[in-house]
């Protein structure tokens, strides 16, 4: 739209954000009782749900079951009223599709897969706007409610560019502008990437300082999650007694 | 038809009330524990460049030289002698295969089982054929655990355990089920309970005489009274806002429960207000009791 500048000469974003500053988010796990492991994330307007089950027996085709290895299988459904316009997705369309196996690729980083053989973990997650990061983020203190031992948080963050800037947790305005958009998980205790993923054009010159706004809004990320995660630890913890 | 309707409220955290605050150390994933190499490792760690990392949330427990990290909810780990509660979801060859609520399904063999008569015989090919006459998908009953590679075995070679006949599953995280010495207990209000390892709990009426012959097949399908009835919900509900309120799980505080929720009518148990109610004052009974 003409008129509506990402940036401004102050150096604000539409919605009052400086370039490297987040969303608020909130967060609370263990919301389902039936579940494993849940968690339950809004990152500004954008809400995950993520759910947990596992690891427990193979069920359906047992020619999947890997002898050494956990098999991690993620699904992710987006709810109807989550966009602008009230649209009916069907399971198994092809954004659906992609996000599970992107989740998958991250979560099998992370997981620490080879205790526990033979066995099937599943992670469902339904977002509003059908952001990566706010899945990631969901995903990822869902997995730890349950207990199934991971190397480290995972925690994702998207940034963009704008006007020589890099700007850090894109909203659905930003996005919508349709800059260069890059999604970025990461391990934040030894900074080892997850999974970076960009689908738009961009100067190499620029990529830099992109990874660089995404790694350090996802390290913030990672500082919140962690409180969250200390918290109901604390709490479950002087629950069962000493 | 009366209607009740609840709005939501914010949860004040529990622990607040408590008033006190835990001694342990506790750990989130990446976190590092010691960088001390003197240390063995052991569940809930993984070795990382030279230290010791957590990969679970929960608490640090040290036994001398092994260091572990005990996360808060796991599912169940079979140990050597635990009773377990589990349902049958396989009728395979020479065994069952029985969900546990661990990691893998369980295998009960068939010659680890009791034969309907209680003899001790070699298992021929009738018995393999006939297998499913004795258990069936879906069936629930009570073994012992044996652990091995991986996946827990079970077996029923005593008596006591078996076919489950009438009464309540409840579900819960096996972490909250405490170890005692026995699993099988009749509460004096007029229901028994058996508390599996697995987190599975099973509430029946008490029956008025033991048979001992029976070895755990014939399904007692005789209705059971009103008043057997109330007892056993009355009893799951208290279970169930024990378990909300992360309680262990032990024939005492079951019953401290029950007889704190008896001014309160059986659906009023699951209402959050009278449930945290119902739980302090088991929780303030039992301290009684112990101090």
């Amino acid at each position: 739209m003409a008129g509506l500048e990402l940036l401004s000469d102050q150096g604000y974003r539409v919605d009052g954000r400086r370039a490297g500053e987040l969303r608020k988010i909130q967060a609370r796990m263990g919301v389902f009782a039936q579940a494993d492991g849940s968690a339950y994330i809004e990152q500004g307007n954008t809400k995950a749900l993520a759910v947990v089950y596992g690891p427990h027996e193979i069920r359906g085709s047992r020619a999947r079951a890997l002898p050494d290895r956990a098999l991690v299988n993620c699904q992710y459904s987006s709810a109807t009223f989550s966009t602008g316009e009230r649209k009916r997705r069907p399971h198994g369309d092809r954004k659906s599709c992609e996000m599970g196996l992107q989740l998958r690729q991250t979560f099998e980083a992370a997981i620490l897969t080879q205790l526990h053989p033979r066995s099937q973990i599943d992670i469902y997650v339904q977002a509003d706007g059908g952001t990566y990061a706010a899945c990631v983020n969901a995903a990822t203190l869902a997995v730890l409610d349950a207990g199934i031992p991971m190397r480290d948080f995972v925690c994702a963050c998207s940034a963009g560019f704008v006007d020589g800037t890099a700007l850090a947790d894109l909203s659905h305005v930003e996005e919508a502008a349709g800059g260069p958009q890059l999604a970025l998980a990461l391990l934040p205790a030894s900074g080892q990437i997850a999974l970076l993923e960009m689908d738009a054009r961009l100067h190499e010159d620029h990529l830099e300082r992109v990874l660089e706004a995404a790694a350090q809004a996802a390290r913030d990320v990672h500082t919140l999650l962690d409180r969250v995660v200390r918290q109901h630890v604390r709490e479950a913890s002087i629950l069962l007694g000493d | 038809m009366a209607m009740e309707m609840r709005l939501p409220v914010a949860r004040k955290p529990l622990s607040e009330r408590l008033g006190r605050d835990t001694k342990k150390h506790l750990v989130v994933p990446g976190d590092t524990i010691t960088t001390d190499t003197g240390f063995m490792r052991g569940h809930g760690t993984y070795m990382g460049e030279e230290k010791l990392i957590a990969s679970v949330a929960g608490s640090v427990e040290r036994v001398n030289k092994l260091i572990c990290v005990k996360a808060l909810k796991t599912r169940y780990i079979g140990e050597v002698g635990d009773i377990v509660v589990g349902r049958i979801t396989e009728v395979q060859q020479k065994r069952w295969k029985v969900e546990t609520n661990s990691r893998l399904d369980s295998v009960l063999l068939l010659s680890s089982m009791n034969l309907p008569g209680g003899e001790l015989r070699r298992r021929s090919a009738e018995d393999e054929l006939a297998m499913r006459g004795f258990l069936q998908e879906g069936d629930l009953i009570s073994v012992q655990a044996v652990f091995s590679d991986g996946a827990v075995s079970l077996h029923t070679r005593s008596l006591k355990y078996g076919k489950l006949g009438q009464g309540v599953l409840v579900q819960v995280s096996p972490s909250l089920v405490k170890r005692q010495k026995t699993h099988f207990h009749d509460l004096p209000c007029g229901a028994s309970v058996i508390l599996g390892n697995n987190g599975f709990i099973w509430i029946y009426p008490t029956p008025e005489h033991k048979e001992e012959e029976a070895g755990g097949f014939i399904a007692n399908l005789e209705p059971v009274s009103l008043a057997d009835r109330e007892v056993i919900s009355r009893l799951r509900n208290c279970i169930i806002s024990l378990v909300t309120q992360r309680m262990m799980l032990y024939d005492t505080s079951i019953l401290y429960c029950y007889e704190a929720s008896l001014p309160h009518q059986i659906k009023d148990i699951l209402k959050p207000e009278i449930m945290e109610e119902i739980v302090m004052e088991t929780r303030q009974r039992l301290l009684e009791q112990e101090g």
